[in-house]
């Protein structure tokens, strides 16, 4: 087989290198500037509905920019709610990954060598199917019909079904469940790489199994914890679908706003500036994440 | 023999620990993983204060022996004692035994200071003393200047030093090394081998090491123990082990020897006369071996610094081979010579290079291989 030697092909190097900055500046920079345009400027009535930034009229260039909605993100507590509600959820449902995916993580990493594939893919066996059809299926479980319910009633422990469909409850179940892989995958891949005789000399030095697990599993499993929750947090602040699906008029989530500013009251730059102020929240644990990430691949080398 | 005339300092160390009284006691202990045994009921006694080797080739059952003293094993069969007290079912953070692991299993997330506190957070002892103890361990190993850093920010013998000092910390009644210097480069291990048995002796604790590596054993150790398949051969000094092995096995694991089948033609007191097929000339051996081997055909093996290379055949009637060279290895200080026998068996002799570019045999010359009375034990088949 004859390989090529991209070296000799002039322009192959800076075509590699500069490839992921070309992906990053037409999917990530220009629609990000695109969006911070839009929300610097006016609701109308018009395709597009709003206003344009320049304007030339009499001889002159005008450009305008209008902090209208940001003032309107600051009059209204509707969005600061919803922000906060946002966080809360994202930060309840990564803490619930932690307590679930943790003690599934460390049981699968223990497990006989040959076994831990088919423990991983049976974590992973669920996302292989529709993200969508799996949140409808939890509506059939958790609706006051649904099977949850039926079941409840059907064995006398409660006279009438509970109301868990349309509740934070069905919200919290979803989001868990929705993101558990994304905390049990890198916990996994942290926890795996442990050395086992550091365990041993710990007991050997006198520390019972419960003292060894938080003083050196624990700490060492750090990094794979923050990815982890990075993974489930960052989504899980923006999340639509599962608060939309799954819950109820009180559920106010970011992503659910603006979609109701985007469409129902298509007032794009008030949606255009819900998702910048979204993006710089979520811009500290972005930068947290990065850092991990870099020190897990530092501490490799 | 050589053994009992010749006396080294280890030896008289070793010797003047059998007056007291054993402190670590194996009893018939055995492991046995999925029908073979690991360990094959050995028997073997620690005397207070020496360094003891366990000695084997890989497999041969030397580590899950310490395993098990240190408890991360339970023995299938067997007790242990260490000063009177049952250890057998005794979890490892109960025992007052520590280890060097032989990838000295620092905690990378603690700094060194923090590492040598570990076990004596575990005793909760007072902030005040700790703190003075790891001080004085880190004076003991010279660290003290490292006492922050990161195990990731030493090299090999740095981290060796720490781990050394992490278990000695808590003054178990035993230490346990297991292949202390495995992780060193060549000449890193023969500085710290000397280091690390200056630091013990000082100590004065009782060491049970395991090494594959026989010179690593003979510089450390006061005694040590052969094992195979499980069983312990022989148990020893390193003279008694070199100079005197009881078995095959033995005199071939330590060393180079050259092992000759022969039989027993004489057997007396003061001496004994063997006739071996390969050799133009009896075996004459300066002592009786015992009066009770009804078997005639034994082994007779010889080291081969033990013989002289000639170049013209000696006169005597006993102790001498004929043949010719076969393999030359030059090694500086000295050359092994390979002699190809008349028999057609290759024997290795030892020609130490005294002077520089002196005429010596080539390959293809008649040579003869000669040795003294006493150069060669007497083994049984």
């Amino acid at each position: 087989m004859r390989r090529i030697d991209l070296s000799r092909i002039p322009g192959a190097r800076w075509g590699v290198i500069s490839s992921p900055y070309l992906w990053m500046l037409l999917f990530f920079l220009l629609p990000f500037i695109i969006v911070a345009r839009i929300s610097v400027a006016e609701a109308q009535l018009s395709i597009p509905p709003f206003s344009a930034l320049f304007q030339w009229a009499a001889d002159r260039l005008t450009i305008e920019i209008s902090f209208a909605s940001y003032q309107w993100l600051v009059a209204d507590d509707t969005y600061f709610r919803a922000y906060w509600q946002s966080i809360q959820i994202a930060f309840f449902s990564t803490l619930l990954c932690i307590l679930i995916g943790y003690p599934v993580a460390y049981t699968i990493a223990r497990a006989p060598a040959h076994t831990q594939p088919t423990l991983l893919l049976l974590i992973l066996l669920p996302s292989w199917t529709s993200f969508l059809i799996r949140v409808y299926a939890w509506m059939g479980l958790l609706s006051n019909r649904g099977l949850i319910n039926q079941a409840l009633v059907g064995m006398g422990i409660t006279d009438g079904p509970i109301q868990m469909l349309n509740t934070n409850f069905a919200v919290y179940v979803g989001v868990v469940y929705a993101y558990l892989p994304f905390m049990i995958l890198p916990l996994y891949a942290n926890l795996v790489k442990h050395d086992n005789t550091l365990l041993e000399a710990a007991s050997d030095l006198g520390a019972r199994k419960i003292i060894s697990f938080f003083r050196i599993t624990l700490p060492l499993s750090k990094n794979g914890l923050i990815a982890g929750s990075m993974l489930v947090f960052i989504p899980v602040v923006g999340e639509y679908v599962i608060p939309e699906l799954l819950g109820g008029r009180r559920t106010l989530m970011i992503g659910k706003v603006l979609w109701q500013e985007f469409f129902n009251n298509r007032d794009w730059p008030l949606a255009a500036a819900l998702a910048l102020v979204m993006i710089l929240i979520l811009l500290i644990p972005i930068m947290i994440f990065m850092r991990v990430q870099q020190k897990e691949l530092e501490g490799r080398r | 023999m050589n053994a009992a005339t010749e006396t080294t300092a280890s030896d008289v160390r070793a010797r003047e620990r059998v007056k007291k009284k054993p402190l670590l006691s194996i009893e018939q202990v055995s492991k046995e993983f999925d029908g073979t045994y690991a360990v094959d009921s050995v028997n073997l006694q620690i005397y207070s204060g020496e360094i003891f080797a366990l000695l084997g080739a890989s497999g041969s059952g030397k580590s899950t022996l310490l395993r098990i003293l240190a408890g991360f094993e339970l023995p299938t069969a067997g007790r242990i004692r260490l000063d009177g007290q049952d250890l057998t079912g005794m979890p490892p953070y109960k025992r007052p035994i520590n280890m060097m692991f032989q990838s000295y299993a620092l905690f990378p997330h603690m700094t060194v200071e923090q590492n040598l506190a570990f076990g004596l957070r575990q005793d909760r002892l007072p902030r005040a003393e700790i703190k003075d103890r790891v001080g004085r361990m880190l004076d003991m190993v010279q660290m003290k200047k490292f006492a922050r850093r990161k195990p990731h920010q030493l090299s090999g013998g740095q981290r060796q030093r720490v781990a050394l000092a992490r278990s000695l910390a808590k003054q178990p009644k035993m230490l346990l090394l297991d292949e202390p210097m495995g992780a060193l480069d060549k000449k890193l291990r023969t500085r710290m081998q000397l280091e690390v048995v200056d630091i013990l002796e000082s100590v004065g604790v009782t060491c049970v090491m395991v090494t594959h590596d026989q010179e690593e054993a003979m510089t450390m150790a006061d005694r040590l123990a052969i094992m195979d398949e499980g069983r312990i051969e022989q148990v020893g000094t390193p003279v008694d082990v070199y100079e005197s092995p009881t078995n095959r096995m033995v005199a071939e694991f330590i060393g180079s020897v050259n092992i000759i089948p022969a039989e027993i033609q004489a057997d007396e007191e003061d001496h004994m006369i063997l006739r071996s097929p390969e050799l133009p000339v009896p075996i004459y051996i300066g002592h009786g071996v015992s009066s009770g081997i009804d078997q005639r055909d034994m082994l007779f093996a010889l080291r081969p610094e033990k013989t002289i290379l000639c170049t013209e055949q000696p006169e005597g009637d006993y102790n001498w081979a004929a043949g010719t060279v076969n393999d030359i290895a030059y090694l500086g200080g000295h050359s092994v010579y390979h002699v190809k026998l008349d028999s057609g068996r290759v024997v290795q002799t030892v020609l130490a290079n005294r002077e520089r570019r002196s005429p010596r045999p080539t390959w293809e010359d008649r040579v003869w291989v000669c040795w003294e009375s006493d150069a060669g034990v007497v083994l049984r088949d």
